[in-house]
């Protein structure tokens, strides 16, 4: 069942263009020129229950803007929506109790006092019975490692541990569909890792939704099984993470120990680096056989491995397209 | 219903641990509620004593006496959030806001409440001490003390109504400074901040009766002073119902277009 449905959604913002300089400025009290920035441009896709999805983009993509329509914060200029049933923009109440959005470090808790404290009011909030919030609360406590800070006054916390805090809020309430912007920005490798362990086993135990963007592409590749992309606002892909890599990736690198690590092997492909008998090479996808038996039959290697390149490369190569969308492939 | 009186429960003791943090930020502005009608008090005062014992009906006593329950009105009037709201849609904690499921508006209500009572505090001593050193002389009714209260009540809820209305300005204009300035000289002059609104001219009065802000300050200090007649106090609780359920309506509207039109700026 999906539980996003998302079918032609747009989103238009009218900006104010003024050029620079005081007699533009003056002219622009009179008469404003607006110009159309579409940030979201007849997306479709749907997310099923249990499933996480990498929504992936370079800034500017409009990967934000799809997270605040599906929460209920801005309103589609065109298109449709559905969450849970519920058209998010109504923001009724029992869509509110059912989802969440995490972004930046400043939605669930209140500065001055402890997390405890911020946890309390949304269990009024959300109206969590106590034996149910008293549950959740040991289960997220235990997850992420919460004992030691939740008495502390948030302003005194450090970034990972507000974070954690701030994600904590977030479940409370144990909502069906998370919307997580970002939920590792900032944060220290450990930090990351837990959060990401966390997420996977929230995921596991709660049959809950995830829709995730993230520049770190370990949290992608750690969680998202499936991935959406998006460029300029147009859904450029949508499906396996490794048949983006697959589609995308135009090159692998091919890396070989030689005992003699001088051989010339520019014809077999492009040298990318050479250090202590370890060559690799970069070779057309399509060439990856032919070039591995002609290099096993010519020359004496000792060891070799065949790999797709870094998923970040992948995704830098989909984005550097001078027009991306003739690489839309769903 | 329930629900909502948890949730304000909690939330009112959340804000009294969280204001009663900033001691000093709250000594400044309980300086300022103070300050200001003494200002006036002095100034009418001296006007009163150096022409012949009164002005308009108001002895210096009379001065007194209605400058100190206004500044207790004041108190028990007063909103702010108008200040906070530019910076909640601007910066985007907003949609911190919108994400709950409980409406952002009972927030600032249970905060405005939590301040005011928490003020107490300070401002029953306050008032105690300009008694003494002012001598306000009174000359009221037990009926017109007693109607105090609910004209209190009604009062704290339209200035609440309207100044919230005011604030949601911020989802049109990023720029909110002129219109809340353009707020409060309205309350100044029409709601008998500056000058009881009996020694202002009759024009300006007759603009004051059609204006909410008169209803929203002045109303429950005349009424405790004793200085309106039983008709003259319908008629004033009367306007005060009247301008809650419009306010209320035009809050429900503008909320829903500015919502409409809400940006949520930034992560």
């Amino acid at each position: 069942m999906a539980v996003i449905q998302v079918d032609n959604l747009r989103k238009v913002y009218q900006v104010h263009q003024r050029e620079a300089g005081l007699g533009a400025a003056l002219k622009s009290l009179l008469v404003r020129k607006m110009d159309e920035v579409r940030a979201v441009d007849s997306l479709s896709f749907q997310v099923e229950v249990g499933e996480v999805v990498g929504f992936l983009g370079p800034n500017g993509a409009g990967k934000t803007t799809s997270l605040k329509m599906l929460a209920g914060l801005l309103h589609p200029s065109g298109g449709e929506a559905k969450v849970l049933g519920y058209t998010p923009e109504r923001r009724e109440r029992g869509f509110l109790s059912q989802i969440t959005l995490v972004m930046g470090q400043r939605n669930q808790l209140v500065w001055d006092i402890p997390a405890i404290d911020s946890f309390e009011l949304n269990r009024a909030v959300y109206r969590i019975p106590l034996s149910d919030y008293k549950r959740t609360l040991d289960e997220l406590t235990h997850l992420l490692g919460l004992e030691p800070i939740l008495n502390k006054p948030v302003r005194n916390l450090s970034l990972g541990e507000r974070m954690k805090c701030e994600i904590a809020g977030a479940l409370l309430h144990r909502p069906r569909v998370l919307f997580l912007d970002e939920p590792t920005i900032g944060l220290d490798v450990t930090a990351q890792k837990r959060i990401r362990e966390f997420i996977a086993e929230y995921n596991r135990r709660h049959e809950a939704a995830v829709l995730l963007t993230s520049h770190y592409m370990a949290d992608v590749e750690a969680l998202c099984k499936r991935v959406i992309v998006i460029h300029h606002g147009k859904l450029l892909f949508d499906g396996d993470l490794s048949d983006l890599v697959a589609k995308f990736a135009p090159t692998k690198t091919i890396s070989i120990h030689l005992e003699d690590d001088r051989a010339d092997l520019s014809a077999y492909g492009e040298v990318i680096s050479r250090e202590e008998g370890q060559i690799t090479l970069r070779v057309p996808r399509a060439e990856t056989t032919r070039v591995t038996t002609r290099l096993l039959a010519d020359m004496p290697v000792t060891d070799f491995t065949v790999q797709d390149p870094p998923i970040e490369d992948v995704i830098e190569t989909v984005f550097a397209e001078p027009d991306a969308t003739a690489l839309k492939v769903n | 219903m329930l629900a909502l009186i948890a949730y304000y429960q909690q939330r009112i003791k959340t804000s009294f641990i969280v204001q009663s943090q900033y001691r000093v930020a709250l000594a400044i502005w309980m300086i300022g509620l103070v300050l200001e009608p003494v200002i006036y008090l002095v100034v009418w005062r001296t006007v009163a004593e150096s022409s012949g014992g009164q002005v308009g009906g108001f002895t210096p006593g009379g001065f007194a006496a209605y400058y100190i329950v206004l500044m207790v009105v004041m108190h028990l009037t007063q909103i702010w959030h108008m200040w906070e709201m530019e910076y909640l849609i601007r910066d985007g904690t907003m949609s911190g806001r919108l994400l709950r499921p409980i409406h952002p508006i009972h927030q600032d209500v249970s905060e405005n409440i939590a301040y005011k009572v928490l003020m107490l505090i300070v401002v029953v001593p306050a008032t105690l001490f300009l008694v003494v050193v002012f001598q306000p002389e009174i000359q009221t009714s037990l009926w017109a003390v007693l109607l105090f209260l609910p004209a209190i009540l009604l009062a704290a809820m339209l200035a609440f109504l309207v100044g919230w209305l005011v604030a949601l300005a911020a989802f049109w204009t990023t720029r909110t400074l002129a219109i809340n300035e353009f707020y409060f000289i309205s309350m100044f002059f029409f709601a008998g901040q500056v000058a009881p609104l009996e020694l202002l001219p009759d024009f300006i009065r007759r603009i004051a009766d059609l204006l909410p802000f008169r209803w929203m300050l002045s109303f429950p200090v005349e009424l405790f002073l004793g200085r309106l007649n039983p008709q003259a106090a319908l008629e004033g609780f009367s306007a005060q119902v009247i301008w809650i359920g419009l306010a209320w309506l035009a809050l429900r509207w503008v909320w829903t277009q500015g919502v409409r039109r809400y940006g949520a700026v930034g992560g």
